[in-house]
């Protein structure tokens, strides 16, 4: 994976610098918080529910050993002993001092981590596929060009004020498991007939409170002026963006009002200016970026062979590991939903442990998903029960990858200012309702995601069941959305019908899929039988 | 009543207002503040004594000072998964 160079640890090194002072300031009273604000936001400290919360950026998703094991740290020392994996395959921390933030970064910079591109109205974390450069399905891997998006995105002068965030995915297979098409720019590495490499891009995808699905505005751009046409797509978006008006002020806004050809035309003028301007990146730096992502030394010749006689740890090889393009290698998924559990909550110990496992099984390398999981990438088929023993130990077996038990929540009113209901108790009594592991497989897969606010953090407008908690005079009060995907067949969840409390939502939600249950036929998932059947007859069993 | 509560500067602990100059970690300290509350909320703010302050609807009930709104009694007690966090269990917080 990516080491730092001097330039970009300096870089780090002077922002922790910087911030520091910017809180010694806060505190004696010489900066007002109307200043501060966008200062501690531009470093992922946002003043929270209960407290100070601190988003870690994991480029891509990726971390090491010593970045994992710090993470475990910092929750033990700074926090209340656990982190919140996210959508945005970051980390953050519910319980931060402010006092305590800049020695935080300090630490986080030791192990070339930090807390930059996680708030404001910045080019946001890139996010990937969590199986780049292992998935036996991907043509290419994505992560040097992701990389290279993170450099060419971190403190670009020109796009640190953009109208809002901005938030970009690259991925290189045509199974989508990163969202791609619900992101501002969605880039799909492709190759073409001649086998050369070059990019797909999709631009003004979201969720949010107007979600959309990016329309494709350039079907190929050579590979080596991605950047370039990047950049063009943020130029106009820079100029021309809503900034009149938050809630108009994303890109998906933008494309609509304008209309996707128009865009595209717009674009491509900038994009003529761009290429005269030589602002590609040379080809040594490329090559430098790459040689970071090489294979690791994978043993040759290992068997495929997998002991499955004890027959819980049959099921968790089934459920979750992914094919790897190597033999004898698998892509391991650690899920994060235990019944009735938190999802995308670790403990220190457990962050300690699968740090462990990475550096132990898995070349050193863990990546966090979108769905809040954590996956050991390059793993050897052989060490697969020793690993399941492990995780099962610590509460990180369970079997579930995909199933409803795999649900995405946002933290919700429990934990968040802007959330109206909370999500963490509709997706424990969920959990809990269909805890057996059986009766999820049972119901095959099915992508269920739970917000607790029209914001989307969690992503309900991409479920196959989707739950938007809202307010209703005073009270939580849950809306049922059915059809969305975030994968390959996207497509956004419709609202079937009036809302539901805690517990209705609930047996609400056991009720669609008895209807998917009695209505599917050979092969189809969930969201295939409302494709094929449509609303009505759930809403039917809803509403009567 | 009008209960007022923000965040401690430091910590960012959630605080409420206890009367003069003091701020408590405990909603059931938290007094009326009245008419006064905004000029009470800038004086305070400027004395770095709360951060982010801001006035919250409430009543008294058997159990005290209670917010009317389900966020800020979740803000007064702590996340309602995690009760071995929260700052006083024997209070509900989800129905006042």
């Amino acid at each position: 994976m990516y080491q730092y160079d001097q330039y970009d640890q300096a870089m780090v090194d002077a922002r922790v610098a910087e911030f520091r002072d910017q809180v010694r300031r806060r505190l004696d009273g010489s900066l007002p918080e109307e200043e501060f604000r966008h200062l501690r936001l531009k470093n992922g400290l946002y003043l929270q529910l209960h407290a100070y919360m601190l988003r870690v950026a994991i480029p891509y998703g990726t971390l090491n050993f010593r970045q994992m094991h710090m993470l475990g740290h910092i929750a033990r020392k700074y926090d209340k002993g656990y982190g919140h994996f996210t959508t945005r395959q970051n980390i953050q921390y519910n319980w931060i001092k402010l006092e305590d933030a800049p020695d935080i970064l300090a630490e986080l910079a030791t192990v070339e981590m930090h807390a930059i591109q996680t708030s404001g109205n910045c080019i946001r974390n890139i996010s990937s596929d969590q199986f780049a450069g292992a998935a036996a399905d991907e043509i290419a891997d994505p992560r040097p060009w992701a990389e290279l998006l993170r450099q060419w995105s971190t403190f670009h002068p020109e796009f640190q004020l953009l109208p809002r965030k901005f938030k970009i995915a690259v991925i290189a297979s045509p199974n989508d498991r990163a969202a791609m098409r619900l992101h501002d720019i969605g880039i799909e590495l492709v190759k073409n007939a001649d086998g050369v490499l070059g990019a797909r891009f999709f631009v003004g995808g979201g969720m949010g409170r107007t979600p959309m699905i990016a329309p494709m505005i350039r079907e190929w751009v050579p590979i080596e002026e991605l950047i370039s046409y990047a950049e063009a797509c943020l130029r106009v978006y820079n100029r021309y963006g809503r900034r009149d008006n938050k809630y108009k002020a994303r890109i998906k806004i933008l494309i609509h009002e304008l209309g996707a050809d128009e865009y595209r035309r717009q674009v491509e003028e900038e994009f003529a200016h761009m290429k005269t301007l030589g602002l590609n990146p040379p080809a040594a730096e490329l090559e430098r970026i790459s040689a970071f992502f090489r294979d690791p030394p994978f043993e040759q010749g290992l068997s495929d062979d997998i002991d499955r006689s004890d027959p819980d740890f049959a099921v968790w090889v089934d459920q979750n590991t992914h094919p790897h393009r190597v033999p004898g290698y698998a892509s391991v998924t650690i899920s994060l939903k235990p019944a009735g559990g938190i999802p995308g909550d670790a403990t220190a110990e457990q962050i300690d442990l699968m740090a462990e496992l990475a550096r132990d099984y898995a070349f050193d390398e863990l990546r966090v998903t979108h769905a809040q999981n954590i996956v050991l990438a390059h793993v050897r088929k052989a060490d697969l029960y020793a690993i399941w023993h492990k995780l099962d130990a610590a509460g990180l077996a369970t079997a579930n990858l995909d199933l409803i038990g795999d649900m995405i929540a946002c933290p919700g009113l429990d934990y968040c200012s802007l959330a109206n209901a909370r999500s963490i108790p509709v997706a424990q009594k969920i959990s809990e309702r269909f805890a057996d592991t059986g009766r999820q497989r049972e119901l095959g897969e099915l992508k269920l995601k739970i917000s607790g606010c029209i914001n989307a953090c969690g992503h309900h407008h991409a479920g196959h069941i989707g739950i938007l908690g809202v307010d209703k005079k005073g009270l939580e009060n849950y809306q049922l959305l059915l059809g969305g995907s975030a994968a390959e067949d996207v497509s956004l969840a419709k609202i079937v019908g009036p809302g539901f409390d805690e517990d209705g939502i609930v047996n609400a939600v056991e009720t669609v899929t008895n209807v998917y249950l009695g209505a599917r036929q050979q092969g189809e998932r969930f969201v295939d039988t409302y494709r094929r059947i449509g609303m009505e007859p759930f809403k039917e069993a809803l509403y009567g | 009543m009008k209960i007022l509560t923000g965040n401690d500067l430091k910590t960012g602990d959630v605080i409420w207002w206890a009367g003069d100059t003091r701020w408590s970690r405990h909603l059931a300290d938290s007094i009326d503040a009245g008419d006064e509350a905004e000029a009470i909320l800038k004086r305070e703010e400027a004395a770095l004594r709360v951060n982010v302050p801001y006035i919250v609807d409430g009543k008294q009930t058997d159990q005290g000072p209670m917010p009317l709104h389900i966020k800020e009694r979740i803000r007064a007690f702590g996340p309602t998964v995690r009760t071995d966090l929260a700052i006083n269990t024997s209070i509900p917080i989800v129905k006042a």
